[in-house]
């Protein structure tokens, strides 16, 4: 078993290295389960930061050793490509982002099934958990992971400008147009709007546009909705705004940090982004604009306000490894009411209804965002990406029209040859 | 190690015998592994670096050659069928994302090229002769060198950055209007080209400084003796003798080059930016591997691009040979 392990692990490694960055072989895994120890794989994050702090009350309070890894977002997808593709047994709790890499893991059979591990323990609650984020971990009726931060997207607006331009919030789609032109043309060296603009980057922040307009990714049908009117409104609205009112020198490869840092650099009034990432902007270390940020729920479009409200990270384990029982141990610790809360307060929005519902748990948030995200979590929608195995690809497909607008091209055009990408692409996911 | 010390100085028939006279009061199966030992000696020696050979060349070559020919998808481990060249026809009649990618593989590679070797014999010539703060120059001109190129990378997209970056408000200072550097669809492989020129050509220097240093003078003297002036003695005696490094240089730089990926990678991320415009060959691989989890499909494409390595490699090889 184990030779025929380590020849998978070099296949596989084979297959990808050639001509590829080459792959990190594994130390031995050793018998870990004995050695009572934990090996937990984690995403740079601002949760996984609080969590490492904590360690070592759980290694006091279990007697268990946890080896952690940490890796950057691209580099931990990578590292499970490998190391799941290969059956190792190295990982035994692994972060992962249950909407871009849940369904094709649990397809691949590299997640243990957890269900029963989270409805036996009625002290740690698998009930306070919000209906959306569990169902985003749940694959075919078995739960493979726990949610641990989740995420809605918000308005993020400068209140100076926004007072000096002498407009009110907007509630609307059309008001944060006309607010976004208004202060772009007083301000010449101010963006009206900045958001995200990468083919794939963008979708997730564009998602909740298509929903306020009355459109998603897959109809009810099954089928690419895409090409719907109100697709192309959507795709319209959000390629427009930046084009007309974005940065002078709008790059089509921005992810968050790139607008975030247009943003906290005093260069836009308006930016919609995840509340997740808010301490980016009040944090005076990262943002010159700390201390004149407003939030506000997302404006409503013809649908109303339709923001996505997702799980953003989970925590899974992994299939192979032989030390299940112990990597329960370590989510079960991580993802208690206490830690949700203590990490919710440093600025992690969590999944646990009752720690929303406990005051102390928006207590560290400005005012406004509670209220925005309260407001959010009401109305959200439960993905922000099309929900099939390969998100990566169905991603290009469904963002090249919001590229497309913001160079100019014609969104109507763009989002029907996107639909026929997209129509072909879930055709041949169906196989 | 009784093996190695009768072995030495004899054919390995004498060695043989040799072994088995010294070893006659060793027990049997020692005798006889020490007697096969010296057989295969030649073999034996070699094994370390076979295995290795095996194990980090051949065999990923064959398992992704393997893989080129099965509807590899989702899971290496997923069941798999056979089916033929059918990839590769795939791959060959897809005029998206495959052609251009050969296209700016080849252009990347190409340019690069062309500047690093014209940039890197200037500058070398110019370190030729010795001259005061001579050490200096050459640690300044090394220093690209030694760093990671993914950090290289990100430090030229924040420099870069269309709005916030400093090489625009270098530009703004001067009166020139923001250029969109990376995030332009038409100037960004001319971009990260620059990149690639501005980490690797100190590598160049390196490589023919060692190579002019080793020169005899005795030519151009008698050049400068016969009254041939500077242009006319680089061109007519110091470059035909420097021809064979010129092309080790180049056979060395241009493997590297066609095969680049870091830098593209950390600064247009996947799919080489949103209109796949610095996506090349390796970037594309990675991008069918990673992100699409289309390993069959990927490894059709690997097996492709090691062609035009191999093929590149060649052609330089043969010329250096010609030179030579």
């Amino acid at each position: 078993m184990k030779r025929r392990s380590i020849a998978k692990y070099a296949a596989v490694a084979a297959a990808l290295s050639l001509g590829l960055t080459a792959c990190g072989g594994g130390s031995g895994s050793g018998d870990a389960k004995a050695a009572g120890t934990v090996r937990v794989t984690l995403a740079n994050h601002v949760w996984t930061e609080g969590i490492k702090a904590a360690i070592p009350e759980f290694e006091k309070e279990s007697g268990l050793k946890v080896e952690l890894t940490q890796l950057g977002e691209d580099q931990l997808s990578d590292q499970y490509n490998v190391k799941l593709n290969a059956g190792s047994d190295e990982i035994d709790v692994m972060m992962y982002r249950p909407l871009q890499e849940g369904k094709a893991f649990a397809k691949n059979g590299y997640l243990a099934d957890l269900t029963s591990k989270v409805s036996g323990d009625a002290n740690w609650d698998w009930k306070d958990y919000q209906e959306g984020p569990v169902k985003a971990s749940t694959v075919d009726g078995k739960v493979v992971g726990v949610p641990i931060i989740t995420e809605r997207e918000v308005l993020y607006y400068r209140k100076d400008l926004l007072q000096a331009a002498g407009v009110e919030v907007p509630k609307t789609m059309d008001e944060l147009q006309a607010a976004a032109q208004k202060i772009s043309a007083a301000n010449p060296d101010t963006a009206g709007f900045v958001a995200r603009t990468g083919k794939s980057a963008a979708v997730t922040q564009f998602s909740s546009f298509l929903y306020s307009f009355g459109g998603d990714f897959i109809g009810a049908d099954g089928k690419s909705a895409i090409g719907s009117d109100a697709a192309k409104k959507a795709y319209s609205f959000y390629g427009g705004l930046i084009k007309n009112y974005g940065p002078k020198n709008v790059s089509t490869d921005m992810s968050w940090p790139e607008a975030m840092a247009i943003f906290t650099q005093g260069k836009a009034a308006f930016y919609t982004e995840a509340d997740s990432l808010y301490k980016n902007a009040t944090d005076p270390a990262k943002s010159k604009v700390a201390d004149k940020v407003g939030f506000a729920a997302l404006p409503a479009g013809p649908a109303g306000s339709k923001p996505y409200n997702i799980p953003s990270w989970g925590l899974a384990v992994n299939k192979a490894s032989g030390n299940q029982d112990n990597a329960w141990k370590f989510i079960q610790w991580a993802t208690s009411k206490d830690r949700t809360l203590q990490a919710q307060k440093a600025g992690v929005p969590g999944p646990r209804a009752s720690v929303w519902a406990d005051p102390a748990g928006t207590s560290t948030y400005p005012k406004d965002l509670a209220e925005a995200i309260a407001a959010s979590a009401k109305n959200g929608v439960g993905h922000d990406r099309p929900e099939v195995v390969t998100v990566g690809k169905a991603r290009e497909i469904v963002g090249a029209p919001i590229v497309a607008t913001i160079t100019g091209s014609d969104a109507s055009a763009a989002a029907d040859s996107a639909n026929d990408a997209f129509q072909k692409f879930l055709d041949s996911e169906k196989k | 190690m009784s093996v190695l010390n009768t072995s030495r100085g004899n054919t390995s028939r004498g060695a043989a015998r040799g072994a088995s006279r010294g070893t006659a009061r060793t027990s049997g199966p020692q005798r006889n592994f020490s007697a096969w030992a010296n057989r295969h000696r030649k073999w034996l020696f070699a094994a370390p670096a076979m295995i290795f050979v095996g194990v980090l060349i051949i065999f990923p070559l064959a398992w992704t050659l393997y893989l080129s020919l099965t509807d590899s998808q989702g899971s290496v481990r997923a069941a798999t069928e056979f089916i033929g060249l059918q990839n590769y026809a795939t791959v060959l009649a897809d005029v998206d994302r495959f052609w251009p990618a050969v296209g700016r593989t080849l252009t990347f590679t190409g340019l690069a090229l062309v500047c690093e070797v014209v940039l890197g014999m200037g500058i070398a010539l110019l370190l030729w002769r010795p001259f005061r703060g001579e050490k200096w120059v050459r640690v300044a001109i090394l220093l690209p060198l030694v760093a990671t190129p993914v950090a290289v990378g990100m430090m030229w997209r924040l420099i870069f950055d269309p709005n916030i970056g400093f090489a625009n408000q270098l530009l703004g200072m001067i009166g020139i209007p923001a250029q969109p550097w990376l995030s332009g669809q038409d100037t960004a492989l001319g971009t990260t080209i620059f990149m690639d020129i501005w980490q690797w050509t100190p590598m160049v220097v390196l490589i023919l400084l060692a190579g002019l240093t080793s020169l005899s003078e005795e030519p151009d003297e008698a050049a400068r003796m016969d009254g041939a002036n500077a242009f006319q003695r680089f061109f007519f005696i110091t470059l035909p003798l420097m021809m064979p490094t010129v092309i080790v240089a180049i056979l060395l730089r241009g493997i590297d080059a066609l095969k680049t990926f870091d830098i593209l990678y950390a600064t247009k991320g996947k799919g080489g930016g949103s209109f796949h415009e610095v996506e090349t060959l390796n970037v594309y691989a990675y991008g069918l591997s990673f992100d699409y989890n289309q390993y069959g499909l990927s490894s059709a494409v690997l097996i492709l691009f090691f062609m035009i390595i191999i093929g590149t490699m060649w052609l330089l090889t043969m010329r250096k040979k010609a030179v030579s």
